[in-house]
């Protein structure tokens, strides 16, 4: 602890938000820092590098205004904190954690270090619990369990947004458990996503905290509020005992943020113009997920990953898909076909399903159900290439079944409209359309 | 000796202290982070910082180790789980909470516990180097302890009994006292009398690999494969029913919650040949995604030393490293913070020979004390967006000797384990399939040719028929194409959740020998003049 707090006047250059200062005594690698601009505005920044005496800082603020004569910069020998406290349930923030709801700050409880500490793997438990997200496609054949990282592939111009909306309201443990605390992280929102989601918020009135990082702030804060949303949600989940649902959207613009600050620090860059350290910086977020032994609550996260191109071989996807454990992909030919959710079954995985479904947590004939509906559907998907190149009545009465089924399933199935149907209403609808095609003895 | 940090940036530290030697270990900060020397300038040494540098000042302290990054060796190993640097994850959790919090160090071993310790020598025998002198029983294996590897000394006390690891375990003539563990660097392989080509077919329990890509002990094998190809689910389940003493498995950057699921399974499932749990045949190296990077580069040589020590007793140890891709990124990330020259895709030029000084680490060798042990290695590659011509997957290709490449449309139907057939190799098929045919069944080498042809043969068909559509192909190949699909679904796929997990060579030769009989007796039967259906429904009935 210094017992003092150090201002400087020597900055010796500027470019964009980063500044250099030189003749600094003592700094820490992370340590917050304000900037006073000589128009009396206070910014918050961080430090990046340390050589020697001289220190590269990064503002998050507006560097409009800025100049080498008479900006202070005050350095305050703490690195990035969050506070925390359990009035903060029902209340929305900004990128930068201050109240945008109209109430004021709540008093702090504690300060916690937004980057968090890694989870011990040996205190890890094994995420098994159901959580309903009210959606069949998801609940029936990728099953979200507590504790699981699980994102939403999107491509530009998809519903993403109404089936955000849609697991906000309707995501829920077993019948019996009370419903979970969501955490809602918002980067690089336009306003016409703001108000719509801010509308589903006041629906819900209560059971979430969200944080809102506009698109126009800048990029600096959208690195930032990922952060601060995850230190409330392990906050809540593993000091209270409560099980938080984390939504982060759109984790595209978060991505392009690291490679826009990447690139002003004169990084190397990687694939596509993107950082090489991608892949821990995002694993540094998506892995806070998760439970632990002993204690009752839980982190589990649906981050929504906009697919540049369509591609999901592009990095971002590409690096999310290898942190997180599975998959819910978008397609945009359901979506022309006004399906909604318009989820690709096939692509989609749910990594963690296996020990989540069953007797005791779904249902006995749950795997079963999912296993078989999966086949046809696959098998009449298969089949559609086929009957572009013979036609229908070149295929035998089988394949002609399983082409009907393929139909029927996307339109009745994975089709639901904003209803929200419960697991049992899932399975039993999927039973009733294998029993409809007479499938089961296949 | 105790210097001053000048500079900081990302996890590499400047330092203003002489006297330190490159690859030397160091203390940095108040908070004592583990460091390793990787530059040395004038009057400057560049560390590279094994922890997260937040909230790392300049000014503070740092301190030589005065020897290099090592890992400690001794009883105690098998079952436990380590992070990067060794540090035991469960005692951490323990002492610590369930986070880990950053510049804690803590002793790999336990040395309060007592290991039961039986002698094989006497007072007075003369010792080689490498040469055992007795044993501990750590659970179902004999570790042996050797008195050092320098030169012949005579023995001039020995213990017997009950024995903490921090006591002489003997004492040579000259003053030299056995302790019953030690500290070796980690990137310095462990030295053996001489290596061996390999010849032994290793026995992984998975059909696809013993029959078509086989593994052979002290060879080394790649998978590479997209997100969602069951890169993973295959590690673990040659983890688990690989036919070897021990099973070094090296989490190295990925998920913890897949940890954390592997190690409740590792508790509860039993080693087919032992009845033991398969944690008691297991060692754990945890450098999860979120831990620090740098760590996550020297974990796969803390893994493997360990691996080489069990080695030198003369087991078969398996080494595997889930995924190698991301020990390279973590080279990448320090090799940039270095500002060293990038070559393709950023990763440093040294990358390739860096890896195959790793691969080569595996292999058959005579150890010091005369006994033959091998180290086999498995490593999976998670290629970014699926391309194989990315660097690291191409630098594993040139030194491994089994290449298993995933592929994602057979993960999209569902078709597990998802190894292309027509992509992948062994370059240990001849060694193996001659090690099965003599073990196994005389008719292995014809059954792999034929099963080979069969798959070849379909691809050919499938290309016609994807045209004229299937029934408008002659009733043989209509045959070879069913076939097909049964050595597919019935023999290729296996599902690891279910009693299939795990296939006996003896299952795997017999499944194939009934779908090739069956193919046998259908085109014998429709050279006779049936059509396929009529012989189809013969053998159905």
């Amino acid at each position: 602890m210094r017992l003092s707090e150090y201002r400087y006047r020597t900055i010796s250059s500027l470019a964009g938000s980063l500044l250099f200062v030189r003749r600094v005594f003592s700094a820490r690698i992370g340590e917050v820092i304000r900037v006073l601009s000589p128009d009396g505005r206070v910014m918050v920044g961080e430090v990046l590098r340390i050589e020697g005496e001289t220190i590269l800082v990064e503002v998050y603020g507006e560097t409009t205004g800025l100049d080498l004569e008479h900006t202070t910069v005050v350095f305050t020998d703490c690195v990035r904190k969050a506070p925390l406290s359990p009035e903060i349930i029902g209340r929305v923030f900004n990128g930068s954690f201050e109240p945008i709801d109209g109430a004021p700050m709540f008093i702090p409880e504690k300060q916690s270090p937004v980057t968090g500490f890694p989870i011990n793997p040996s205190a890890r438990a094994r995420p098994d619990e159901f959580i309903e997200t009210g959606f069949s496609v998801i609940d029936g054949l990728n099953t979200l369990v507590k504790g699981q990282k699980l994102p939403i592939f999107s491509c530009s111009g998809l519903p993403s947004k109404e089936m955000v909306a849609g697991i906000l309201t309707n995501a829920r443990l077993t019948e019996k458990e009370k419903g979970f605390i969501v955490v809602f992280a918002a980067l690089g929102l336009t306003f016409h996503e703001y108000s719509f989601y801010m509308k589903v918020l006041e629906e819900m009135k209560t059971g979430f905290v969200a944080f809102a990082n506009m698109a126009d702030k800048p990029v600096m804060e959208r690195l930032l509020t990922p952060r601060f949303a995850l230190t409330v949600a392990e906050y809540l989940a593993f000091e209270k005992g409560m099980d938080i649902l984390v939504i982060i959207t759109d984790m595209t613009n978060y991505c392009d943020a690291l490679r826009e600050i990447s690139t002003s620090r004169e990084e190397l860059p990687g694939r596509r113009g993107y950082p090489g350290y991608m892949y821990s910086d995002l694993a540094s977020l998506f892995e806070r997920a998760g439970r632990i032994k002993g204690m009752k609550g839980s982190v589990t996260m649906l981050p929504v990953v906009t697919m540049p191109e369509d591609d999901i071989t592009h990095p971002i996807p590409d690096l999310t898909g290898y942190i997180t454990e599975g998959q819910i992909v978008l397609s945009r030919e359901l979506h022309q076909i006004n399906i909604f959710p318009p989820v690709d079954v096939l692509p989609s995985l749910s990594r963690l399903m296996q020990k989540g479904i069953g007797a005791g947590r779904t249902r006995e004939d749950h795997r079963e159900i999912a296993n078989h509906l999966y086949k046809y559907y696959a098998r009449g998907r298969d089949l559609r290439r086929l009957e572009a190149i013979v036609g229908r009545d070149g295929m035998t009465k089988g394949d002609i079944l399983m082409l009907d089924f393929a139909d029927t399933f996307e339109s009745e199935f994975i089709n639901q409209g904003t209803f929200r149907r419960s697991i049992d209403e899932t399975l039993n609808k999927g039973l009733d359309l294998m029993k409809r095609f007479a499938l089961e003895s296949l | 000796m105790t210097g001053k940090i000048i500079g900081i940036s990302g996890p590499t530290v400047q330092v203003d202290l002489k006297g330190l030697k490159l690859y030397e270990r160091v203390y940095v900060g108040h908070a004592m982070l583990t460091g390793e020397v990787v530059r040395l300038v004038e009057n400057r040494a560049i560390i590279q910082v094994y922890e997260d540098t937040h909230g790392l000042g300049v000014g503070e302290p740092v301190k030589g180790a005065g020897m290099p990054l090592t890992v400690r060796l001794g009883a105690g190993i098998i079952s436990s789980m380590f992070d990067g640097l060794q540090r035991p994850l469960e005692r951490l959790r323990d002492e610590m909470g369930p986070f880990i919090s950053i510049g804690r160090e803590m002793k790999a071993l336990d040395y309060t516990r007592k290991w039961r310790f039986l002698p094989l020598r006497e007072k007075g025998d003369e010792i080689a180097p490498g040469e055992s002198i007795g044993f501990i029983e750590e659970g179902a294996f004999r570790h042996f302890i050797t008195g050092g590897n320098d030169s012949n000394k005579k023995l001039s006390r020995i213990a017997e009994g009950h024995i903490s690891l921090d006591e002489p375990f003997g004492e040579f003539e000259d003053g030299k006292e056995i302790m019953g563990c030690f500290e070796w660097p980690v990137r310095v392989p462990r030295p053996y009398r001489r290596k061996f080509s390999p010849s032994e077919a290793l026995v992984t329990g998975q059909r696809s690999i013993d029959l078509l890509f086989p593994l052979a002990r002290g060879g080394t094998a790649i998978l590479p494969g997209g997100f969602g190809t069951g890169k993973t689910i295959l590690e673990q389940s040659i983890a688990k029913f690989a036919d070897v003493d021990i099973v070094v498995y090296a989490g190295c950057g990925e998920r913890g919650n897949e940890m954390a699921e592997m190690i409740e399974e590792f508790q509860t499932l039993k080693d087919p040949r032992t009845g033991r749990p398969l944690m008691e045949r297991t060692i754990l190296v945890v450098n999860t995604s979120n831990m620090p990077v740098a760590a996550r580069e020297a974990s796969i040589y803390t893994a493997v030393t360990m691996a080489e020590y069990y080695r030198d007793m003369g087991y078969h140890v398996l080494f595997l490293a889930d995924s190698i891709s991301r020990w390279a990124e973590a080279l990448r990330e320090i090799s940039s913070a270095l500002e060293e020259m990038p070559a393709e895709e950023g990763y440093p030029t040294y990358l390739s020979s860096r890896l195959s000084g790793f691969i080569e680490r595996a292999g058959v060798v005579e150890t010091l004390n005369g006994a033959i042990g091998s180290l086999s290695m498995v490593l999976s590659v998670s290629p970014p967006g699926g391309d194989f011509t990315e660097p690291v997957t191409q630098a594993c290709l040139r030194t491994s000797g089994v290449f298993l490449m995933l592929d994602t449309s057979l993960a999209h139907r569902r078709h597990f384990p998802a190894i292309n057939w027509f992509q992948s190799y062994s370059l240990y098929s001849k060694e193996a399939t001659s090690h099965y045919r003599d073990r196994v069944s005389q008719e292995w080498e014809k059954l792999y040719y034929r099963c080979k042809e069969i798959l070849q043969k379909e691809e050919t068909l499938r290309e016609i028929a994807e045209i004229i559509g299937i029934e408008g192909l002659q009733d043989t190949d209509r045959l070879l194409m069913r076939t097909a699909e049964m050595v597919r679904s019935d023999f290729l796929s296996q599902n690891s959740y279910t009693e299939d997990a795990f296939s006996p060579p003896e299952k795997t030769c017999a499944i194939i020998k009934g779908i090739l009989d069956f193919y046998d007796q259908a085109a014998g039967k429709l050279k006779e003049g049936l059509t396929l259906e009529k012989v189809l429904r013969a053998q159905e009935e």
